[in-house]
């Protein structure tokens, strides 16, 4: 990597630099900040499906408990 | 882009902000044009998986072309010396072009019947799709203008090393985009299913009303 930064070109970042930087900060903050929002759905849905296992569990359940009584009479 | 591609004569070290300002503006401005070619899917099929297309292509370019609008502010204030220009064709039209397909959430929001709400917010989508093209060349038909003419119908206006770059930061900006809309649609396909799930397994009691949601689900 040394020599690439060697030939290349000193950046100005006292005078134009400053405006450079921020215009390609401001691109990097919205992606992270979409991403940031995207994380935040994917744990939610996370959240959903796991309550969909749980509930589809306790009706698994409740359906098997009601079997049995029945199986019993048989 | 800084190493490889030269300074320019005229503007120096600022015109580094035109490998991300343009490329965004260019994928944005395609974005809502695919769009509303999505929303024609739509129309044409009646099939709500191409409006939920269209919806996260729409909401993708609003997204990229907020970014164009700061950066090419950023880049105004480097250049000009002023955030913004309201006399300037290309600025002023980007805006609007912003503005508009700004209102197409709101719109979704407006409507509670979902198949409505498809049709309305589809109908939108092709008629501002169409408006974008339109736009572009009224601007370039416009004279009076202060903003720089690189990319015009005619061709670039940029040397070799320039345009490689160029080319390159429009590829990746491009890719961006595809990348971002297929996590999103993979992100609302996956919500949408385990709704599906959840009605056919629990029935309709089981299920937790979208909220605030314009998304098609």
């Amino acid at each position: 990597m040394s020599p690439l930064f060697a030939s290349a070109p000193a950046i100005p970042l006292g005078t134009s630099g400053k405006y450079v930087a921020a215009a390609y900060i401001v691109f990097v903050v919205l992606i992270l900040v979409y991403l940031a929002i995207m994380a935040v759905r994917a744990q939610h849905l996370e959240r959903e499906l796991q309550e969909l296992r749980r509930d589809v569990e306790a009706a698994r359940a409740g359906a098997d408990a009601a079997e049995r009584p029945t199986e019993a009479v048989l | 882009m800084f190493f490889y591609a030269p300074l320019d004569a005229d503007q120096g070290f600022t015109q580094k902000i035109f490998y991300i300002h343009v490329p965004l503006a260019i994928v944005s401005l395609g974005g809502f044009i695919f769009g509303g070619l999505l929303a024609i899917g739509y129309l044409r099929t009646g099939d709500r998986a191409w409006d939920m297309r269209s919806y996260v292509a729409i909401h993708m370019a609003l997204i990229f072309g907020v970014g164009a609008l700061i950066t090419g502010s950023i880049w105004a204030k480097a250049s000009w010396g002023h955030w913004w220009v309201w006399n300037e064709p290309t600025l002023v039209s980007f805006l609007i072009v912003l503005l508009l397909f700004a209102t197409y959430q709101p719109l979704r929001f407006s409507i509670e019947d979902p198949e409505r709400q498809s049709r309305y917010a589809s109908v939108f989508a092709v008629v501002a799709g169409a408006f974008v093209p339109l736009n572009y060349l009224a601007v370039n038909l416009a004279t009076a203008y202060v903003h720089p003419r690189v990319l015009t119908l005619t061709g670039a206006k940029l040397p070799p090393s320039m345009g490689l770059t160029f080319a390159v930061a429009l590829v990746g900006i491009a890719l961006l985009y595809v990348t971002l809309w297929k996590y999103e649609m993979a992100a609302k396909n996956a919500r949408s299913q385990v709704r599906r799930l959840r009605r056919t397994l629990l029935g309709d009691d089981g299920v937790r009303p979208v909220g605030r949601s314009a998304a098609p689900s």
